[in-house]
């Protein structure tokens, strides 16, 4: 199936909805797999995804060098679980490749590598790198009067530690890189605790306001608001833009919302306090993703 | 030999040889208008300074931030620029290795980085600045091409062949005035290295600044009766592995000498490459895993042991074992 589909008729946020469901459903699966990984961001996450790749990114999964593309940069590589999974729905490649994920020359790296993939814009792993990456690229499109084409960079709120960051955040507002749309993942976790534990960064808006951005703070597991956020966020010009997108780590699975101890954790891998045992972890993950908690009838026939 | 078109000694000039890199990247500029040039608050003193002032609208200015400064150029080269980036070299690649492994190394963008006042020349400044760790840095990164040009004519075309090869690049600059032996006809290729003096008894392999100091220690040690071939290796990476085993084939023992670390830059390349191929008596010269210190390149290269002087005696040493 092509996205020209999904890009160029817009789908219901019903339908985003369930799209998001599905992604958040290869992500455990895929997870469960390959046996090691990151879960709690990529749930997070998937609301998000699904947005960018149904409805915002102009993008071709049948021409992935189009040169008309948005580009889409993912900073926190290690959230890729739920890039593979968002590309594959939307046709990059056949969505069962995703249980290849972590494995022996797979396509789908442990984290994400442009050369390996295509549809992949940049190789990120090492934080703190994808803002100022988006920088460049926006800054070569304004050379080359390359005007109606977007910078989206997704950064986890645990990388905003590293001063690489910072310095992408000074030079894009000198430079008033208004094509460059950062999405910050506020989901209040990294691998050692909580952000304000391992490292406070509030107050965040006024960080990024006093660097000289545009800031515009959202439900990130809102997929309309996703949407009309970005769309605000391509009608200003005078600053970069970021959007704090407010997300529930782990969201979508009950034992995993909010609980750090999942953020570089599997299913499957251990038995975790508050948890199903291990070998049920994903059963019960899978089983409350596939009913939306008990909201609706099974949808999907996959087992 | 005369096919390089090399000035006799007696000739030499002296420059910078950073002057040569600010004149091949303004020709380069004027052949390609993708080139770009990304700055960290170094213009002058880099000499990115000149393409600045003749191309502003593709200059851009990061800031202290050598980070930003490569992954910045990441992202442009991602876009179709080819994008040299300018610090000094203690700095970039000194700082922000990581970057330029992960974002330009294995992301594979044609990024140049230029490092400036690299190794002892730099002089007054002191240790802190006179990185002699970055050959061996850029050397281990898959895809990435090292040059160090031996004066400041060949940095000029270094610089040209950087513009317009596909890779990742380092080039590595030198501060203060150093000999200038080539000329507007010498060749220069990426990947080559070239036999400056030739003989039979030793072969002295050297890059940089210590190119002209193997020439001058070949001219010592012909009086003396040994007959030195000087092989200017200005690529460590890649290595021309065929022009230093056919020295060594016929010489049968080799001095390196770098500005540099005796270990991971060129005195680490061509033992890697001898040991597995042509194993025979070799001696580093360079700096033994020390800092350096403030002074002036001449006193330093005194007391690091990296004059004519000390390679005619590391000379005799070997060829009389």
């Amino acid at each position: 199936m092509s996205t020209k589909n999904y890009t160029d008729k817009k789908l219901s946020i019903d339908k985003l909805q369930l799209i998001a469901n599905d992604i958040r459903q290869d992500i455990v699966k895929s997870l469960e797999k390959a046996g090691s990984g990151h879960s709690a961001g990529p749930l997070g996450l998937s609301d998000i995804f699904a947005a960018l790749y149904f409805d915002i990114l102009k993008h071709d999964p049948s021409d992935p060098k189009w040169e008309e593309r948005d580009i889409l940069l993912l900073s926190n590589g290690h959230c890729v679980p739920v890039q593979y999974a968002a590309m594959a729905h939307s046709g990059y490649f056949p969505v069962a490749e995703l249980a290849t994920l972590r494995k022996y020359k797979s396509r789908l790296q442990g984290h994400p590598e442009r050369e390996k993939l295509p549809g992949l814009e940049n190789t990120s792993g090492p934080l703190g790198c994808g803002l100022s990456q988006a920088a460049g690229m926006a800054l070569a499109m304004q050379m080359n009067k390359d005007s109606h084409r977007w910078v989206y960079v997704v950064m986890g709120d645990g990388e905003l530690n590293e001063g690489n960051i910072w310095e992408a955040a000074m030079f894009t507002a000198k430079y008033k890189l208004h094509n460059v749309i950062g999405i910050v993942d506020r989901n209040n976790i990294q691998i050692d605790g909580t952000t304000e534990h391992v490292m406070p960064l509030e107050d965040l808006r006024a960080k990024w306001e006093a660097f000289g951005w545009h800031v515009i703070e959202i439900d990130g597991n809102d997929i309309e608001s996703v949407i009309d956020a970005c769309a605000m966020a391509r009608a200003i010009v005078e600053k970069p833009i970021v959007i704090i997108a407010h997300t529930i780590p782990g969201k979508g699975v009950d034992y995993m919302e909010y609980d750090y101890h999942w953020h570089g954790t599997p299913v499957g891998l251990a038995d975790v306090a508050g948890a199903p045992p291990k070998n049920e972890q994903a059963k019960v993950a899978l089983k409350e993703l596939r009913t939306l908690r008990g909201k609706i009838k099974n949808e999907s026939n996959h087992e | 030999m005369s096919n390089l078109h090399l000035l006799e000694m007696k000739d030499w000039g002296s420059e910078p040889i950073r002057k040569g890199f600010g004149r091949g990247l303004v020709k380069a500029g004027e052949a390609n208008d993708q080139i770009v040039a990304l700055c960290a608050d170094l213009t002058d003193s880099t000499q990115i300074g000149p393409f600045a002032e003749k191309f502003p609208e593709r200059f851009v200015e990061v800031g202290v931030a050598e980070q930003n400064l490569v992954t910045v150029a990441s992202g442009m080269a991602a876009m179709g620029k080819i994008p040299f980036t300018a610090s000094y070299a203690a700095f970039s690649p000194g700082r922000n290795w990581e970057q330029i492994r992960t974002t330009i190394c294995l992301n594979n963008r044609p990024v140049k980085i230029v490092g400036a006042h690299a190794g002892l020349y730099t002089g007054l400044d002191g240790a802190t600045h006179q990185i002699l760790e970055d050959v061996a840095l850029m050397r281990v990164l898959p895809n990435m091409v090292v040059i160090v040009p031996g004066d400041s004519v060949e940095a000029e075309k270094a610089t040209i062949a950087l513009a317009q090869d596909k890779r990742p690049g380092y080039i590595r600059l030198a501060r203060d005035n150093s000999a200038v032996m080539t000329t507007a006809d010498t060749p220069f290729e990426i990947g080559r290295a070239y036999v400056f003096s030739p003989g039979q008894d030793i072969t002295i392999i050297a890059n940089g600044t210590m190119t002209s100091v193997a020439l001058e220690a070949a001219e010592k040690l012909f009086h003396d009766g040994i007959d030195a071939e000087i092989i200017h290796c200005p690529t460590v990476k890649p290595l021309d592995a065929a022009t230093i085993l056919t020295s060594v084939k016929k010489t049968k023992c080799v001095i390196t000498i770098e500005e540099g670390q005796i270990t991971g830059g060129l005195g680490g390349a061509v033992t890697e490459l001898l040991s597995e191929q042509l194993p025979v008596p070799v001696i580093r010269m360079g700096v033994k895993d020390v800092f350096g210190q403030t002074g002036t390149p001449a006193e330093l290269l005194e007391y690091y042991g990296l004059t004519a002087k000390h390679v005619a005696i590391q000379a005799h040493h070997i060829v009389n074992k």
